[in-house]
C-alpha cells in the first residue's frame, strides 16, 4: 500500500497507516525524493508510529531516505518509533544515530521548524 | 486456536504475512508486546532471507510447551537455495553478501530465546527460532 505524502508549507509529511512491505519502502523512498524536487522542500516527517516492526531493511531504507534527502539540501525527521519497536532495533544492532527522530508529530515539526530558523538567522 | 501454520514465502506480502501470523499467535499466549515485537523483527528477518536469497521457501510456526507449563513459539524458516557457505561468517553483525547491514541472522538471534542454523551449499538452509513467553 503506498503511503500518502502531504505537503505542509515547506514539510512534506510521509504518513506510514499500516505494515510495509520491502517493494512499499522503496516506493516510499523514491515518492519523497520526487516531491522533495517538485515542492522545493526543506525538511521531511517520517510518520513511523503504525509501524509494529521495524527490520533493518526498513531501517536501512528510512536512514537511506534521510541521508538522500539531505543531499538534496531537506533534512528528514523519523517520528513515532514506537518503545517496543525501539527496543527491537537495538536488540537487532540497528545504527540509528545519523537520523533524527523525534517522539510525535508534534515534536518532529518543532525540531524542523527550530532548524530551519538557525539556517535562516544564520544568513 | 490451531497450533500451527505453514506459509509460503514467495514475495515480500508474505514476509509481513509471516510476521503478522507469529504476532497473533503470540498474542493469544499471552506474550508481552514487546516479546510479539521481537517475534514479529526475527521473523522478518529469516524470512526476507528466504526471498534475497533463495527466492522461495516457507515458515513454519507452531506452538511449543517447556518445563514448568511455559508456552512459546517456534518458527522454522526453510528454503532450498544456495545455502551457506560459512555459516561463521553468516552469524557475524555486519557480513553479508546480498548488500544489506548483515544484520539479519546475528541481529534474529538476539531477538529470540534459541536459535538453530543448518544450512550447507547447494542445501538449503533451515533456521529454527524459539520465543518463550513469560511464565504465568
Amino acid at each position: 500500500m503506498a503511503v500518502p505524502i502531504l505537503k505542509q508549507g515547506p514539510w512534506l509529511i510521509a504518513s506510514i497507516q499500516s505494515a510495509l512491505t520491502d517493494t512499499d519502502v522503496l516506493r516510499l523512498q523514491d515518492d519523497v525524493m520526487g516531491q522533495v524536487g517538485r515542492y522545493r522542500s526543506r525538511g521531511i516527517i517520517v510518520d513511523v508510529t503504525a509501524l509494529d516492526v521495524m527490520d533493518s531493511f526498513v531501517s536501512r531504507s528510512l536512514r537511506g531516505i534521510a541521508h538522500m534527502t539531505r543531499l538534496r539540501g531537506a533534512e528528514t525527521v523519523i517520528v513515532g518509533i514506537q518503545p517496543e519497536v525501539a527496543f527491537a532495533m537495538v536488540q537487532l544492532g540497528m545504527k540509528f544515530e545519523d537520523v533524527h527522530t523525534a517522539l510525535d508529530l508534534e515534536e518532529g515539526l518543532a525540531f524542523l521548524q527550530s532548524i530551519s530558523k538557525e539556517s535562516d538567522d544564520g544568513e | 486456536m490451531s497450533e500451527a501454520y505453514r506459509v509460503a514465502i514467495t514475495t515480500d506480502q508474505d514476509v509481513v504475512t509471516a510476521r503478522q501470523r507469529a504476532r497473533s499467535m503470540g498474542g493469544e499466549l499471552g506474550f508481552t508486546s514487546t516479546d510479539l515485537t521481537l517475534l514479529a523483527t526475527a521473523i522478518s528477518e529469516v524470512a526476507r532471507n528466504i526471498t534475497a536469497y533463495a527466492g522461495e521457501g516457507e515458515v513454519r510456526l507452531r506452538v511449543v510447551r517447556g518445563d514448568n507449563g511455559r508456552q512459546g513459539i517456534e518458527v522454522v524458516a526453510q528454503d532450498e537455495g544456495p545455502g551457506i557457505a560459512n555459516v561463521e561468517l553468516a552469524l557475524q553483525d555486519g557480513y553479508t553478501t546480498g548488500g544489506g547491514l548483515g544484520l539479519g541472522l546475528p541481529g534474529a538471534r538476539r531477538l529470540v530465546d534459541e536459535f538453530e542454523l543448518q544450512t550447507a551449499p547447494g542445501e538449503g538452509t533451515m533456521v529454527r527460532l524459539v520465543k518463550w513467553g513469560r511464565s504465568a
